[in-house]
């Protein structure tokens, strides 16, 4: 079982999240001009690394609000979380440009 | 090496069954092969099969980082099913199914394919319609199956539950006769063999570090040990594949997920056939052991390690608790995971790449046990001939750009 540090509540267990996907996947501007390859790679293309991944959560049964993390993919060790318009932690893992 | 038969069999016992021969070599990999397949689980090894068997190709390799059938194909729950909603789908897995038939004979080893059924339960009205409409498809499509009542499924099981009063009531379900469980280790063991026998080389401990290319074709894989050329190159690595195709420099519409099974104590027989339930991610068949094998949900969150949340055992025994209140007294023995490769459309993902040469087969999700053979088919076919089969044109990386998504995340859905 997770124990994940919700920015704003403090430490709760799993059970009150969801889990939110990939975090830092900007919607693109001009979508008017977009084509369909750059739509593809938006929408459904995941860099899905094994190691440190950014990731968002959902404190479904607490606050309610959205934040990151940063979690090991193959440990599960949560290293950070940071509220969703704050910057990630410096980063450490080779899997992140 | 020998043909298994019964005077084999003879023949051995008088030996005390101490000289039967591997069942497949362990060479030491070659500089250069016609063709490499990466990844020795079921769908790996049914590649190499079909393409000695059906493409005449002999001087292949099969790499596995690990030992065979040592992933997913020695995690799942066995079941076997091909009642799938869309026709792109519907063809593909009872191409499979038709393959299961024949396999034991085929491959000259017992993969112990039991047609024992599978019941798709429904909990609502909603769940009912679709069920409806899935097998209206599937018979139009040529693939058995029909719904029947709960009081029917009651004659069936006699230890289900269908109170209409409990939180999730069993109205109704789906069957497909055809359906069952084979074991899946032997038919990891069994393709092995086979293509070991047609002159397929099957290198384990072997782990792919790069991806090698030349002006966008692929010329040969760097290993753990060492160097191998090679220009055909397919990649069926299931929950790893955005980490080989990171290697060869693009993008996979993949997430890896946890997914998590347990079995209990062996127990005397109490259910000759599969219920499966995707409302309340609970799926049961007894194996010929007597173990009742349960299969779970995914973890919600993306994940490489092989083992899965506490939270999601406890969900899943509740909803077997619920079907099957008998069950309440069984002990658990074992539960493990798997890291299954989940696409936004519960489809796979079988065709060319953006590195010509180089041939991905990936994406089966929650579900790719019972598509073994088929996939392996197409896939050789594939490979052999640098383009699709006419049953796995549909699964090409390009839908994700085309928009030509197979959306089955009805029949799909955690419930394989």
């Amino acid at each position: 079982m997770l124990l994940i540090k919700c920015p704003w509540c403090g430490e709760r267990d799993e059970s009150e999240f969801s889990y939110a996907g990939e975090a830092h996947i900007a919607r693109p501007l001009e979508t008017e001009k977009l084509s369909d390859e750059a739509w593809a790679d938006y929408l459904f293309m995941r860099k899905n690394p094994k190691g440190a991944h950014r990731e968002q959560w959902l404190h479904a049964a607490g606050c309610r609000r959205y934040f990151n993390a940063e979690r090991d993919t193959v440990s599960y060790r949560i290293s950070a979380t940071y509220k969703i318009d704050e910057k990630p932690p410096r980063d450490q893992s080779r899997n992140q440009s | 090496m020998s043909r298994y038969s019964i005077f084999s069999l003879v023949r051995n016992a008088l030996s005390y069954h101490e000289n039967w021969s591997a069942a497949w070599r362990s060479p030491e990999p070659k500089a250069q092969y016609d063709a490499l397949i990466i990844g020795g689980g079921g769908h790996g090894l049914a590649t190499a099969y079909y393409l000695a068997k059906e493409h005449g190709m002999k001087n292949i390799a099969v790499l596995e980082k690990g030992w065979i059938g040592g992933g997913n194909t020695g995690r799942n729950t066995t079941i076997v099913r091909s009642n799938y909603l869309w026709d792109e789908s519907a063809h593909l897995y009872e191409k499979s199914m038709k393959l299961w038939e024949g396999l034991s004979q085929d491959l000259n080893y017992n993969v112990m394919f039991s047609q024992r059924g599978v019941y798709n339960l429904g909990h609502n009205l909603q769940d009912m319609r679709d069920i409806q409409r899935r097998v209206n498809a599937n018979r139009l499509n040529g693939i058995d199956g029909h719904v029947v009542s709960a009081q029917e499924i009651k004659q069936a099981i006699p230890e289900i539950n269908i109170d209409q009063g409990c939180r999730y009531p069993i109205i109704g379900a789906s069957f497909q006769p055809r359906g069952g469980v084979a074991r899946h280790d032997a038919v990891a063991w069994g393709f092995a063999r086979g293509a070991d026998r047609a002159g397929v080389d099957i290198i384990q401990n072997c782990e792919v570090t790069a991806i090698r290319q030349e002006n966008g074709v692929v010329t040969g894989v760097e290993t753990t040990r060492g160097a191998i050329k090679a220009n055909k190159i397919g990649v069926v690595v299931a929950g790893h594949c955005s980490v080989l195709a990171e290697m060869a420099g693009f993008r996979m519409p993949i997430e890896s997920h946890p997914l998590q099974a347990l079995v209990s104590e062996p127990i005397k027989p109490v259910i000759n056939t599969v219920i499966m339930s995707n409302a309340v991610h609970g799926y049961i068949s007894q194996s010929d052991k007597g173990d009742l094998v349960i299969g779970a949900g995914i973890d919600s969150y993306t994940g490489y390690g092989q083992r899965g949340s506490y939270s999601g055992i406890e969900h899943t025994v509740a909803a077997i608790c619920e079907m099957f209140p008998m069950f309440k007294r069984v002990r658990m023995n074992r539960q493990w995971g798997g890291i299954v490769d989940t696409t936004p459309d519960a489809c796979p993902i079988i065709g060319n790449t953006p590195v010509k040469g180089l041939y991905f087969n990936c994406g089966w999700g929650t579900g790719g046990f019972k598509a073994t053979p088929g996939s392996g088919w197409v896939f050789a076919h594939n490979v052999a001939n640098g383009e699709p089969h006419e049953l796995n044109r549909a699964f090409a990386l390009d839908r994700f750009v085309t928009g030509f998504l197979i959306d089955e995340h009805g029949a799909a859905g955690v419930a394989h």
